[in-house]
């Protein structure tokens, strides 16, 4: 990667001036390690302190999030964990089809002209930011998609669905990009043969090819659910703030990052138990989003020396 | 989700039951070749979910947000938040976002590509670069709403700088970093190593071959994705959120230590007011916010097309 192995070393002693200057990459290249220090130590430091006041247990297994004054109240974590789970299943419902048929038609259907016309829209898609797919869903997805279809009287102003369906659509440009490049990855030989079988172009695409790119598709499942769970502005304007534990998508709910949203823009003062609370709720948050990262990292490292 | 071994996988559809799976749905039925077509069509609608949706977005904020726009687009762009969303304007979120955009790239752009250099040119193959390029990897997953949390806890609270601008440019520059990272050691592995080698046959140091080769012939892939980084850094609301930057304020950023307001945080704040008046200037600052993005995005597609070198 760097010098050849073959080279002669000209330089008897590394001159001092350069030396200083290796010195100072590497520190910037350092200073990403600092960052990961640093989260884990805020989030640790203020967690801790927050679970002086707040048992463990009846944080990891409460099923009532009710904060009444500054110190009062239920800290039970799963009506939040509950309404980040429905952010993430809907958005996969929305965008992982979604994302996954575009895939497949961008790898193997499209001809180079569309290709060129479909593919920079996508990523015009996923270059909007949060804030305004928020504004998108609840201006747009809930009053003109969701409450016609589905009744007004039944589909609340602000309601989880609009913001699954925001956050697929978020993710929607994820997964296909990454899929795509698992499905290019699938060497031309298989389909070779699959034609050679006398399979159609489609049972290729469904038996072979898409079977064989299953660990890159996996692997942005991952991401893209792990974007999801972590997605903050979309899902703080059009789910509401009403953290509960439910299935029906039509009503109103809180996820992890809008509690934090919410918490930081409340009137809650620095040390209290609500204030702290946006911080144990973060660090569930981050080993969350860590977890299925390196999980999908893992899967594209492999994936990578399959096919190379 | 763990996946089969490869070699299984590749055999599967013509297994034990011989080719018959495999073949089975393709024998030229005049119902199967009506799958094929149908399963085509599928997938084009399904791509064009994705276009039609994206093209309701913008054709939402544009009629929402043009009329309010158009009608006195000066006003707008100068005037600063109000009681009265037909006479608010962006003025302090504008400045907010500028301010916040040059900070970030002083504090993001050295460290990204010195980090990128080294990792690429310097880093000895061993333990501790692994670590630090997991990390990063692992860095660029982190959530934004949890580097918010990272800088109120380390710049806004323990250097004690307060909500300020310096605060949050330094909280956005941390969430850039990995991005500009990866894309600044993408462009370096594109530079061949013939370059490297010519340079060093000529006595050349590695510094003065990463200084005057390396360097220069990674830069218009690096600012490329640079730019992007940025424009991803100006669309960013949470951070912002959580470090504290304000919706009303009434003056602009005057130095470092100012308290600041930005385009995404007043697009959020409006989006949340319930009178309709207030989501048409939500819009127009909308429009606003995606010219500068689009604007930012023309400038790397065209330092990527006018300066790339091919080898």
């Amino acid at each position: 990667m760097s010098a050849a192995p073959a080279l002669p070393d000209l330089t008897r002693r590394p001159r001092r001036a350069e030396r200083v200057v290796v010195g100072v990459l590497f520190a910037c290249a350092a200073v990403s390690v600092g960052v990961t220090i640093a989260i884990i130590a805020v989030l640790l430091f203020e967690t801790l302190d927050f679970f002086r006041d707040v048992d463990v247990f009846s944080f990891l297994t409460g099923t009532k999030w009710r904060l009444l004054g500054d110190r009062e109240g239920d800290y039970g974590v799963l009506p939040l964990l509950g309404g980040t789970a429905m952010i993430g299943v809907g958005a996969l419902v929305v965008g992982l089809p979604l994302g996954l048929a575009t895939a497949i038609y961008l790898a193997e259907y499209a001809r180079p002209r569309v290709r060129a016309v479909l593919k920079p829209t996508l990523e015009l898609l996923a270059g909007i930011p949060t804030v305004v797919i928020g504004f998108f869903a609840l201006n747009v997805i809930t009053p003109t998609i969701l409450r016609p279809l589905f009744g007004d009287d039944r589909v609340f102003i602000f309601n989880a669905a609009s913001g699954a369906i925001a956050v697929g659509l978020m993710v929607l440009p994820l997964i296909a990009s990454i899929s795509e490049d698992a499905i290019r990855a699938v060497p031309q030989s298989l389909r070779e043969a699959s034609y050679g079988l006398g399979a159609s172009k489609r049972v290729t695409a469904l038996r072979v090819v898409v079977p064989a790119a299953l660990s890159g598709i996996a692997a942005s499942v991952l991401l893209a659910l792990s974007r999801a769970v972590g997605e903050t502005m979309a899902v703080t304007i059009a789910t509401g703030n009403t953290p509960r534990l439910t299935v029906n998508y039509f009503e109103s709910i809180q996820t992890l990052t809008a509690h934090i949203a919410n918490t930081v823009t409340g009137e809650a003062a620095a040390g209290t138990t609500r204030y702290q609370s946006l911080f144990a709720v973060g660090a569930t948050l981050f080993v969350i989003t860590l977890g299925m990262n390196m999980v999908s990292n893992a899967i594209v490292r492999r994936f990578r020396q399959e096919y190379q | 989700m763990t996946a089969p071994a490869p070699a299984a996988r590749q055999t599967a559809p013509v297994g034990r039951e011989g080719t018959a799976i495999l073949v089975k749905g393709s024998t030229r039925t005049r119902r199967n070749v009506l799958f094929d077509t149908a399963f085509s069509m599928v997938l084009f609608v399904a791509t064009l979910v994705g276009v039609v949706a994206l093209a309701m977005l913008l054709w939402s904020i544009y009629d929402r947000g043009w009329d309010r726009l158009a009608a006195d687009p000066v006003a707008f762009l100068q005037n600063f938040a109000s009681r009265r969303p037909t006479r608010a304007g962006i003025r302090a979120a504008l400045w907010g976002s500028i301010w916040l955009m040059g900070l970030v790239a002083l504090f993001a752009v050295p460290i990204g590509v010195g980090a990128a250099l080294y990792l690429e040119e310097f880093a000895p193959r061993r333990r501790l670069t692994t670590i630090v390029e997991t990390n990063i990897s692992n860095l660029a997953g982190v959530p934004s709403v949890v580097y918010g949390i990272l800088g109120l806890g380390v710049f806004v609270q323990f250097l004690d700088l307060g909500e300020t601008i310096i605060a949050g440019a330094l909280t956005l520059a941390v969430m850039s970093l990995p991005v500009i990272i990866i894309a600044g050691r993408e462009a370096i592995r594109a530079v061949p190593q013939s370059v490297r080698l010519g340079a060093y046959g000529l006595g050349a140091t590695k510094w003065q071959v990463a200084r005057t080769l390396v360097l220069p012939a990674a830069m218009p892939g690096t600012l490329t994705g640079t730019i992007l980084a940025l424009s991803r850094a100006l669309g960013e609301t949470a951070p912002l959120l959580v470090v504290g930057a304000k919706v009303s304020i009434f003056n602009t950023p005057s130095s470092v230590d100012s308290e600041f307001s930005a385009l995404p945080m007043i697009i959020f704040d409006w989006t949340q007011r319930p009178q309709r008046e207030w989501a048409y200037a939500a819009a127009a600052a909308i429009i606003v916010l995606l010219a500068v993005l689009l604007a930012m995005n023309a400038v790397a597609i065209f330092l990527r097309n006018r300066y790339s070198t091919r080898w």
